[in-house]
């Protein structure tokens, strides 16, 4: 068998290299695998807390002109002429419950301020608070759904 | 005779009658330690005490060279260690059943009140103590020759331990514990900020996997308790054990503690060490040598003589008993007067004013004030690289084990403590009397506020003096020294800052009684 000397293998590497390379690529994808499926072991199939859509009652519940702050929820739903709206109350700074004030609202902890519509006009919460969608179910009630937000401004009119 | 007749009752008896002596020497395995030999075996023979030298330098049991700091801070840990698994036999960790079990510990079970307080402050103590051992190590250069990477293991130590601290704060699932939880959970998902500004959170929300991975749901609640309470006595502890292993074991290897290369045995200070006699003992010479094994690298005895050790029993190990027993007994004290902190029980309809961490974060938190991200995950991060760089970026080997290294550096010290100072008050000044970007500008983009914020610019200050410091004094050391120093500095500013003068919304307040009433 001839033996190659070096200036023969220029192009390519040599089949021991590219044994060693994949053989240590695959120990390392291996051990990648593993950890990004212990990553998802731990990442929940099930969450045990409240449901993120809930029923709020009915519009005549809200009379024009009010807001109401639901506690449990988080969330204060507004009732003006051109409709419905609901805010949420979590500072987007760090998670506190911003309480309303004669200009907007105002979170306890950091102290960023939002004025009426959400936006930020102090402090360091790094963006305005939620708005979130209110449908109507078929017995009448609005429905919040938390886990969709829709651009500041929305107003829904249901009767 | 007795012994031909009841060979096996005497035996017996015989064996009963030494049974001291055979015990004591099967313990021991040496004997008592009475000369040099046997003090020699009676470290090496020992499980506990082997990881120690044989001899120890004098300069390694100078009390004002090392002032027992790390030891504390071991001696702290075992103190936390017992206590808590005292603990886990009352605690529950659940959501309806872990306040109530905390407040059976404290008023209810028999001592729980101290109990639970030993654990509490030795485990903030070790905050302190393993921050103050940090800065012993830096300043007497002892991050060099060879001990760069146990500078290293040092670091993720600290992080482990406030990672500890922090878990437990938010075990009592009191109202502190609650909102602990909640603003450390959006602190994960901060990178938000980021993501959000780049407008790429709708596909690639790095924060908010995290924040669900942790909390293990979408807000606080009893799956959390149970993933901090698996942090707190498995996965945090596993890791500060395999780390502190390392951490012991490299300090033997890396030729133990430092000392001055020209060390000179204090003739004038014979109370550090109790000198071998020349005469005396079964090998009755000033110095011995014998050839345990060929090495290479930086062992302790390459190339270097045997000069200035002495025997590790009895010097060392009265030394260490003494700071045990000092460490022990101001723990029992403090946690006999002073009483853990527990709140009303959780309740998340209603975040506490101020909403503060726990003390030894009330830094980042005025940090955090600034911006979620950077407060929360880049500063830190930032800080946490450059004290994992400062040994590989200063490789200068002299005056190792001196502190300050030299005149020069107690002035680069000393101008670094009194520029920090100046600048960093200057800046809080500055911030509560005329606010940020926001105040000025409301609609200012939030990419701008992260990138230049009060926090930012302070790091930039420090980089800039401490770049300064090596132009001017062309040493990389000097550098480190300043950088250390403005380092610590600000954390004790921004700790105070946060502890001492914020009050409901975040607001300054001189004092406590000036908080409104609410």
């Amino acid at each position: 068998m001839k033996v190659k000397n070096e200036s023969e293998e220029k192009t390519g590497i040599a089949r021991r290299d590219f044994l060693s390379f994949a053989a240590f690529g695959t120990v390392i994808l291996s051990a990648i695998t593993v950890l990004a499926e212990t990553l998802r072991i731990i990442k929940p199939n099930v969450h045990y807390e409240e449901s993120r859509k809930f029923k709020i009652g009915k519009p005549e519940n809200f009379p024009v002109g009010t807001v109401k702050k639901l506690e449990e929820e988080k969330v204060f739903i507004f009732a003006e002429d051109d409709g419905f709206y609901a805010i949420s109350s979590i500072c987007t700074h760090l998670g506190c419950i911003v309480y309303s004030t004669e200009t907007g609202f105002q979170c306890p902890c950091h102290g960023s301020k939002y004025d009426a519509e959400g936006n930020v006009v102090g402090g360091p919460a790094p963006r305005g608070l939620s708005w979130y969608e209110i449908s109507q179910a078929v017995d009448g009630t609005l429905v919040v759904d938390s886990a969709r937000e829709v651009p500041k401004g929305t107003k829904y009119i249901y009767a | 005779m007795k012994e031909i007749r009841e060979p096996g009752i005497s035996e017996f008896i015989g064996n009963l009658k030494n049974l001291k002596q055979s015990f004591l020497g099967s313990f021991l395995r040496s004997g008592t330690p009475t000369s040099d030999k046997s003090r020699a075996a009676t470290m090496f023979n020992n499980f506990f005490l082997h990881i120690q030298g044989v001899k120890t330098h004098i300069n390694t049991l100078r009390p004002t060279y090392t002032f027992g700091l790390g030891l504390i801070s071991f001696f702290l840990l075992l103190i936390v260690v017992f206590s808590g698994a005292i603990l886990m036999i009352y605690y529950n960790p659940s959501i309806e059943h872990a306040y109530n079990t905390v407040k059976d510990i404290n008023y209810v079970v028999y001592a729980g009140r101290v109990l639970r307080n030993i654990h509490k402050w030795a485990g903030e103590g070790m905050i302190i103590f393993v921050l103050l051992h940090m800065t012993r190590v830096f300043y007497t250069g002892s991050y060099k020759n060879g001990r760069e990477f146990n500078w290293v293991i040092g670091i993720g130590l600290l992080i482990f331990v406030f990672g500890l601290n922090l878990s437990g704060y938010m075990l009592p699932w009191d109202q502190l514990a609650y909102w602990a939880l909640v603003i450390v959970s959006n602190i994960i998902q901060s990178p938000k900020e980021i993501t959000d500004a780049l407008g790429i959170t709708h596909f690639f929300d790095v924060g908010g996997f995290f924040k669900e991975l942790f909390l293990g749901g979408h807000v606080a609640g009893k799956e959390s308790l149970n993933r901090v309470y698996a942090l707190h006595i498995m996965f945090f502890p596993l890791l500060l054990f395999v780390f502190l292993a390392v951490h012991f074991w490299r300090i033997r290897k890396d030729g133990g503690l430092t000392k001055p290369e020209n060390f000179v045995p204090g003739e004038d200070h014979p109370e550090d060490a109790l000198l071998p006699k020349k005469s005396g003992g079964l090998f009755p010479t000033y110095k011995t040598y014998g050839l345990m094994e060929l090495a290479r690298g930086r062992t302790p005895a390459v190339d270097q003589d045997v000069e200035n050790m002495v025997m590790s029993w009895p010097n060392l190990i009265i030394a260490e008993l003494a700071v045990f027993v000092f460490t022990l007994a101001c723990v029992l004290i403090y946690s006999f007067y002073i009483d853990a902190p527990l709140r009303e029980m959780a309740n998340p309809l209603i975040p506490e004013n101020p909403a503060k961490a726990p003390w030894y974060f009330l830094g980042l938190q005025e940090l955090l004030s600034y911006s979620a991200f950077m407060g929360g995950v880049g500063l830190p991060g930032i800080a946490i690289l450059g004290l994992v760089l400062i040994p590989y970026l200063d490789r200068e080997q002299r005056h190792v084990g001196i502190w300050f290294s030299n005149r020069q550096g107690i002035i680069v010290t000393l101008q670094a403590f009194v520029a920090a100072v100046l600048v960093n008050v200057g800046l809080l000044v500055f911030v509560v009397r005329f606010g940020w970007f926001r105040n000025w500008w409301p609609d200012i983009p939030q990419l701008l506020i992260t990138l230049v914020n009060p926090g930012n610019l302070w790091v930039a200050f420090m980089t800039a003096w401490s770049l300064w410091v090596i132009k001017r004094t062309g040493s990389t050391r000097m550098g480190a020294i300043a950088l250390f120093t403005m380092f610590l500095v600000s954390y004790v500013i921004f700790t105070y800052m946060g502890t001492q003068f914020r009050g409901p919304n975040w607001d300054f307040f001189w004092s406590r009684s000036q908080w409104p009433v609410h």
